[in-house]
């Protein structure tokens, strides 16, 4: 590798001695001290975080309160640190929602290996697991930071969406009920 | 093997000269090229219908003057090849010699895109719900052969989702394709013609004869065959998705048959077993009842504490205490026919360990066969405990010799092995006269009486090999791990060693194949790890003299 | 020597050294205010107890300056886990961090405060007057290093072990241009040890306003005896022991709970010792400049005073210690090797420079012009 030798400007007598230098950074810092505080008072004020933001991954309902996981066990897939963990179970007949004919019977994120990549949002094809604004997960036992289905729907709320599309396939199957 | 290679002939696929022998249609043919030929309908063990369209190939013969017979040459002086003037499809077409096939023209391609473009024209996009996700033929093929997106603007067919067609069966109608696999194999497999498609064109559906079901005992071979999500297990349905699920070659235990089976499994739970191709046994299919077996791993009655006198002990103290009972040297056996042939041998090394005159009976379970894949023997490995020398009679329906032994006093430590003496016509009495020594999966009316219980493992949790009806025999490998319980292999040769006070006895199905392969002829040249995946046919005539009551059944005729 | 004698000197004593090693834990909290400050940031605010919140405005303000800090961290400190390596050598590994306190302490006995007139006589407001107090502080301040070495030895690991090697280095190197800074300013105070006669001498004004403090005197002496004093107290720029982005926490790496406490309150203690120690000797002690200018010359007589002297030095000394922190959050980490290099190629050659310069011009102004 070619070395390059930069000239230096050799330095004044007053600056070997290092005094003016410590002084003037003397002076950066005293002038310092009266700025205005830059950080947060965390608890009290919070951050604005931004739309794209990763956040917890939390399951969400459409509009109509319906949920919108299927527990096609997808992100328990691609999941790089094997977090998620789906009980995948059927929907009830007479619920309203058979069309749909699926959901998870219990969903868990193991909140302690969630590595918060996103891969689960991305390959989701129902668009129900969402990481949202959620930065700080805590808890004090292990087993409290194994989020169940109820503790991701509290978290996650509704998201609004408006494809609807399993409203559109019942609603079609009642307006054509049989060839 | 010499007659099949004398009728090769030589085909040329996209080109490459391919041997194939006669007869054999072009799907199978690329397949032994190694070149795929995507098709829905055909199905190897099924009759050609060719009603899906997607093994169009193009296909030229070498031409010939219809006038003279006479070769036609090009300009180079090579038989010219006469090619068809439009695709034809693959699976019902059979191989000619010299025959030309292209596979993957622009005008197959062409074909394929529009043959999925129609398949999933009324398609729903259920793949997120869909149980056949990741083992779908439809999502492969329109991922290999599709377009890549949807011309249609137009709404799709609405069908009825849930219909039941049997109690194991599923019918998602709009997922169907029509290829008529399940009709087929209920009309020509199973000669029972329950399925069919009623309505024409876009308003087709799949369904039972007015009063029938889906009911018979194979049904969920349907399933299995179905290339999309149409028809569903009512067992497996929603429990998991195809990916995750680890597959272990097994074999049924349900009769003699030996079925091949795949072991589903995910982090040591079963959720499913399907059949394994092995055209010398089962083709591609298993009984229903079969499929359900898998349910004994997690059953409750499972033993799983090592016991003395009903006291939970380790498993070295209670394997200690059973070889202290069993060198009393008025001991006996009760062999089973349901465990694997190298557990057998080793039963039998114990047995020629504790004295010369030591008896062993095997229990007889016979039922009812269908004469397709449940044979009339119930256990998977009475040939086996022949070979193994266990024993050299058929096995007895009621033990009343050993019951009245029992009672004569001449026998004070019966060990039974997977067998229960009650159920074998001993009565309490008589088993509370001996010390009972009890191995084996499951609790049983007599368990509760034995002096020594020792856990066993299911076939899904252990390796080893059976010897079905033909003398084949067959290996199945571990699905499941097994916890807190030892190999049924290891307990044995840990009262082998106790019993025998032998230094070295064989701990391992590996260990035991190299002992048997030198003391047991027809296994000589046979280790555990060389037995094929269709099986070995071991040498079984000197046990032709004896009434085997299996009956015939796919792939087996009895001997006179 | 009769028991009043005694027993006002112990309970002086227990007072000076409740008061010191408040200073000493407040300047903690002022370490991390003045951290915060300086950085933007608020620093320590939300200790605080619902008794104190209770109180209307000042509750909040006491709240939001972090004085409930310290008691908070004194008593995390006590009943926090004590955890104790098993590779440690027991007895030393306890000895040190007081060895590490005790010297400060004990110096505090002979540093004059203030001062108090009592029938026309003054006298210094300190523990025991001794005529040879700088020689004693030297000697024992040097004792804290110990603590320190012994602590990065009985840790037996290896980065406590580097730290307390460094330490040794250390004080050795800047303990020699010390002891050379100091020696003119004693010459030019007239030849005593005693620090309250030092403090006497810088009373006064040069030339109707100046002060006559050494500082103006001496400058290359204070500048040396400043710079020493950093790298005997061990903070920034020459916090080589405990330099934790190379030695994880240096010599208390191993230690936790209330002997890291020790620790953490002997450097303060030291830092608070070793500015007034620059007060006493560069910075006029109590001596109230500029209003001497305009003839308050003198302390009122008795505990008025004395109370008004005390605090003047007080003052005089807070303002050190904020240099001390002010230049902990300006100046980055010296290398080990610049450190060294430092003490014995420049300090020390400009300490014996400045020495020989002045002994020879006292000798010479004392020859021709003083005849004293």
């Amino acid at each position: 590798m070619a070395t390059k030798v930069v000239d230096r400007r050799p330095l004044s007598w007053a600056e070997k001695t290092y005094i003016p230098q410590i002084l003037s950074g003397l002076r950066i810092t005293f002038r310092k001290m009266f700025n205005p505080v830059v950080t947060l008072e965390y608890p009290e004020q919070r951050p604005t975080i931004p739309d794209n933001y990763r956040g917890v991954p939390t399951l969400v309902k459409d509009p109509h309160g319906r949920e919108k996981c299927v527990s096609c066990q997808l992100c328990e897939f691609v999941c790089p640190p094997k977090a998620i963990r789906i009980t995948p179970g059927s929907i009830d007949e007479a619920s309203g929602n058979e069309h749909i004919e699926k959901a998870p019977k219990d969903f868990e994120i193991n909140m302690l290996r969630c590595i918060y990549c996103g891969l689960c949002q991305e390959v989701c094809p129902e668009e129900a697991i969402v990481l949202q604004d959620i930065f700080s997960a805590n808890g004090y036992t292990r087993q409290e930071m194994v989020y169940n289905k109820k503790k991701l729907y509290e978290l996650g709320g509704t998201l609004p969406d408006k494809h609807f599309k399993w409203d559109k396939k019942k609603k079609a199957s009642e307006q054509a009920p049989s060839h | 093997m010499s007659d099949a290679k004398d009728n090769l002939i030589s085909i040329f696929i996209d080109d490459v000269e391919v041997k194939v022998p006669a007869g054999i249609n072009l799907v199978d043919a690329a397949e032994m090229a190694g070149k795929e030929i995507p098709h829905f309908c055909y199905h190897k063990h099924l009759p050609v219908s060719g009603n899906c369209r997607m093994c169009l190939v193009e296909v030229g013969t070498p031409g010939r003057d219809r006038a003279t017979g006479e070769p036609i040459l090009d300009e180079n002086g090579v038989q010219k090849i006469m090619w068809m003037p439009k695709p034809i499809i693959a699976c019902a077409t059979n191989a000619s010699p010299g025959m030309h096939v292209r596979t993957q023209s622009n005008i197959i391609k062409h074909c394929r895109e529009g043959i999925m473009e129609f398949l999933l024209l009324n398609h729903p996009l259920d793949c997120p719900i869909c149980d056949q996700a990741g083992e779908c033929r439809l999502q492969e093929f329109a991922t290999d052969y599709g377009r890549g997106y949807s011309r249609c603007a137009e709404d799709k067919n609405v069908k009825p989702k849930r219909t039941k067609l049997g109690p194991r069966v599923i019918l998602d109608d709009e997922r169907c394709i029509l290829c008529s696999r399940c009709v087929r194999f209920c009309s020509d497999v199973m000669n029972d013609g329950v399925l069919g498609f009623t309505e024409r064109g876009s308003y087709s559906t799949l369904t039972c004869f007015p009063g029938r079901e889906l009911d018979n005992n194979y049904s969920l071979n349907t399933v299995d065959l179905c290339p999309v999500g149409a028809l569903t297990s009512t067992d497996f349905r929603f429990k998991m998705r195809s990916w995750f699920l680890k597959e272990t070659k097994s074999i049924c235990t349900e009769s003699s048959v030996g079925v091949n089976t795949v072991v589903n499994s995910r982090e040591g739970v079963i959720y499913r077993i399907k059949p394994r191709e092995n055209v010398e046994v089962n083709d591609s299919w298993m009984s229903d009842s079969g499929r359900l077996l898998y349910k004994q791993v997690a059953m409750e009655s499972r033993m799983s504490d090592y016991t003395i006198e009903g006291k939970p002990v380790t498993p070295d103290e209670a394997l200690q205490e059973a070889a202290r009972l069993l060198s009393s040297g008025k001991s006996a056996f009760i062999g089973s026919a349901n465990s694997s042939v190298e557990e057998q041998w080793m039963l039998a090394q114990i047995i020629k360990k504790t004295g010369d005159s030591v008896p062993c009976w095997l229990v007889a379970h016979v039922g009812e066969g269908d004469g397709f894949l449940i044979s009339e023997d119930r256990t998977p490995n009475f040939r086996g405990a022949l070979l193994t020398g266990l024993t050299d009679k058929m096995p007895e329906d009621k033990l009343s010799a050993l019951g009245a032994a029992i009672d004569a006093g001449e026998i004070d430590t019966l060990f039974s092995y997977n067998e229960c003496p009650i159920a074998a016509g001993l009565s309490v009495e008589q088993i509370k006269k001996v010390k009972f020594i009890y191995m084996g999966t499951h609790h049983c009316d007599a368990s509760q009486y034995a002096a020594v219980e020792l856990p066993g493992l299911t076939v899904f949790e252990k390796k080893g090999t059976f010897i079905n009806q033909q003398f084949r025999l067959q290996r199945f490998e571990q699905a499941v791990p097994s916890e807190g319980t030892l190999n049924d292999i290891k307990s044995l040769s840990a009262v082998l060693a106790a019993v025998s006070s032998a230094k070295s006895v064989p701990e391992c199905v590996d260990s035991i194949w190299q002992a048997m392969s030198q003391s047991i002829a027809p296994f000589k040249d046979i280790s555990f790890n060389s037995i094929s995946d269709n099986g070995v046919l071991v040498d079984g005539s000197a046990f032709e003299h004896l009434p085997f009551v299996e009956g015939k059944s796919l792939h087996y005729e009895p001997k006179a | 020597m009769d028991w009043t004698y005694i027993f006002f000197t112990v309970l002086k004593a227990v007072i000076m050294v409740t008061i010191f090693m408040s200073i000493a834990g407040y300047t903690v909290v002022a370490e991390r205010k003045v951290a915060s400050w300086i950085q933007e940031r608020p620093g320590p605010n939300r200790t605080t107890l619902p008794i104190i919140l209770a109180i209307p405005v000042i509750g909040r303000i006491v709240t939001r300056l972090g004085l409930i800090q310290l008691p908070a961290d004194g008593g995390k400190f006590l009943f926090k886990e004590d955890p104790f390596p098993g590779h440690v050598n027991k007895v030393y590994f306890i000895l040190a961090p007081i060895v590490a306190l005790i010297p400060a302490l004990t110096t505090m006995t002979v540093l004059p405060f203030g001062e108090i007139t009592r029938d026309g006589v003054t006298v210094p407001l300190v523990l025991a007057n001794l005529d040879v107090g700088m020689l004693f502080i030297l000697a024992f301040s040097s004792l804290g290093v110990y603590g320190i070495i012994l602590a990065g030895w009985a840790s037996n690991s290896k980065y406590p072990f580097l730290g307390g090697i460094r330490a040794s280095a250390q004080v050795i190197s800047y303990e020699l241009a010390m002891g050379m800074s100091l020696l003119p300013v004693f010459m030019w105070a007239g030849g005593t040890l005693n620090l309250f006669d030092l403090v006497e001498a810088q009373s006064g004004l040069l030339f109707g306003c100046l002060p006559k403090w050494m500082i103006f005197f001496q400058p290359v002496s204070a500048l040396l005896f400043l710079t020493a004093l950093f790298a005997e107290t061990n903070r920034l720029p020459f916090d080589m022991p405990e330099s934790e982005t190379d030695l994880v926490a240096g010599f208390n790496t191993e230690y936790g709970a209330f002997k890291f406490g020790l620790f953490f309150v002997g450097e303060y203690a030291h830092v608070t010792m070793g500015s007034a120690l620059f007060v006493v000797l560069f910075l006029g002690g109590w001596s109230l400049w500029p209003l001497n200018i305009f003839g308050l010359v003198d302390y009122p007589a008795g505990i008025l005073g004395a109370v008004l002297s005390a605090l003047v030095f007080m003052l005089k000394t807070f303002c050190l210690i904020f240099f001390f922190l002010w230049i902990r959050w300006t100046l980055p980490r010296f290398r080990y090797d610049q450190i060294m290099n430092l003490g014995w190629k420049r300090l020390l050659p400009i300490a014996i420079a400045n020495f020989v310069v002045y002994a020879i011009a006292m000798a010479v102004y004392i020859r021709f012009f003083n005849q004293a």
